[in-house]
């Protein structure tokens, strides 16, 4: 069996709401979700993206984080949330032709237990601008310990545009 | 194709231990990845041993984020590592240890993630790690000093093949 699988993937040919995967199939030890990604989230450079697994849209996720800000470090953290977290997309006044390369390693999403998740996003786009979030890494958790068979990715108040591309991969350890 | 990413072994605990080895690792592969998702009720802090190397021949410096701050910080000449920003608690905690040229006769770099949030306290650790050693790296053992991984905890060992 390969160890590592591309399970789906899906480009955008037109902008999105959102992008979901869902009937993951319960073979793989690992899941890891590879995005380029950009959205329209109108007046800033970059965004967050909400996450979502299996539909579940009770208090159960909550992330901790740290990120530049500008030109500095900084750090948050939200607790018993609706969704998971993902920093940071590519939004409207980026860089034209810029897209954020984010990855979501999700470990173990099979076992009966609470799924942590690590997320690293980089939607470097050239631009000087202190409020802009160029590196950021996820440290997130969803309490629930059912496997996971869909997840949705989404931008809170607008869409991803055309050419956005995502690939959920999956990890054996078989 | 050839297979580039290989696992070459994994540990699942059956009942709580203070650490997992892999040892007899062959030098087939470019690169090692070091996968660890586990939890413990006596707030174990994941370490990292190469080659059951106990001196003072690591160092590492890693940001943390911890909610209210951001911060670094840098361990020189120190014994095996800490890859751990937080104990972990009963939460699954999770950890991926990239170990690059692993077989080479040069010191040996490693980078690491950690994913520790709790839902109210934890942290996010990103670090970059050095092994003043110029042997080929044949073992690796997770481990705590005084606390257990729980029953449950999983560490996987893949290759990574660059020919």
């Amino acid at each position: 069996m390969a160890t590592y699988t591309l399970i789906s993937s899906n480009i955008l040919s037109s902008s999105a709401a959102s992008v979901t995967f869902s009937a993951i199939p319960a073979t793989y030890t690992d899941l890891v979700l590879r995005c380029s990604s950009r959205d329209t989230q109108a007046s800033v450079t970059d965004y967050y993206l909400n996450l979502n697994f299996n539909g579940d849209t009770a208090t159960n996720y909550s992330i901790t984080s740290i990120y530049n800000f500008g030109s500095a470090a900084a750090s948050d953290r939200w607790t018993s949330q609706t969704n998971g977290y993902i920093y940071q997309d590519n939004s409207a006044t980026a860089t034209a032709n810029t897209f954020a390369n984010i990855e979501i390693y999700i470990p173990s999403y099979t076992v009966s237990q609470n799924k942590p998740y690590s997320s690293f996003g980089a939607p470097e786009s050239n631009v000087a601008n202190l409020s802009t979030r160029s590196v950021s890494a996820v440290a997130g958790l969803w309490r629930n310990t059912a496997a996971i068979t869909s997840i949705v990715i989404a931008p809170p108040t607008s869409s991803f545009v055309s050419g956005s591309s995502f690939y959920l991969y999956g990890i054996s350890n078989a | 194709m050839a297979t580039t990413y290989d696992k070459i072994a994994s540990t699942t605990l059956g009942s709580a231990s203070s650490s997992i080895t892999f040892s007899s690792i062959a030098a087939t592969y470019t690169d090692l990845r070091v996968t660890f998702v586990g939890a413990s009720t006596g707030g174990a802090n994941l370490r990292l041993q190469l080659n059951a190397d106990t001196g003072t021949n690591y160092s590492k410096t890693n940001l943390y984020g911890r909610g209210a701050t951001a911060d670094s910080a840098r361990s020189t000449n120190f014994g095996p590592i800490y890859i751990a920003d937080d104990g972990i608690t009963s939460t699954p905690h999770f950890y991926a240890i990239d170990l690059f040229s692993y077989a080479g006769s040069t010191y040996k770099t490693f980078l690491w993630e950690g994913s520790e949030d709790n839902n109210g306290s934890g942290s996010v650790v990103r670090g970059v790690g050095l092994w003043r050693n110029t042997a080929a790296i044949t073992s690796v053992i997770l481990y705590d000093n005084g606390n257990t991984f729980n029953s449950g905890t999983t560490a996987t060992l893949y290759g990574i093949k660059a020919a």
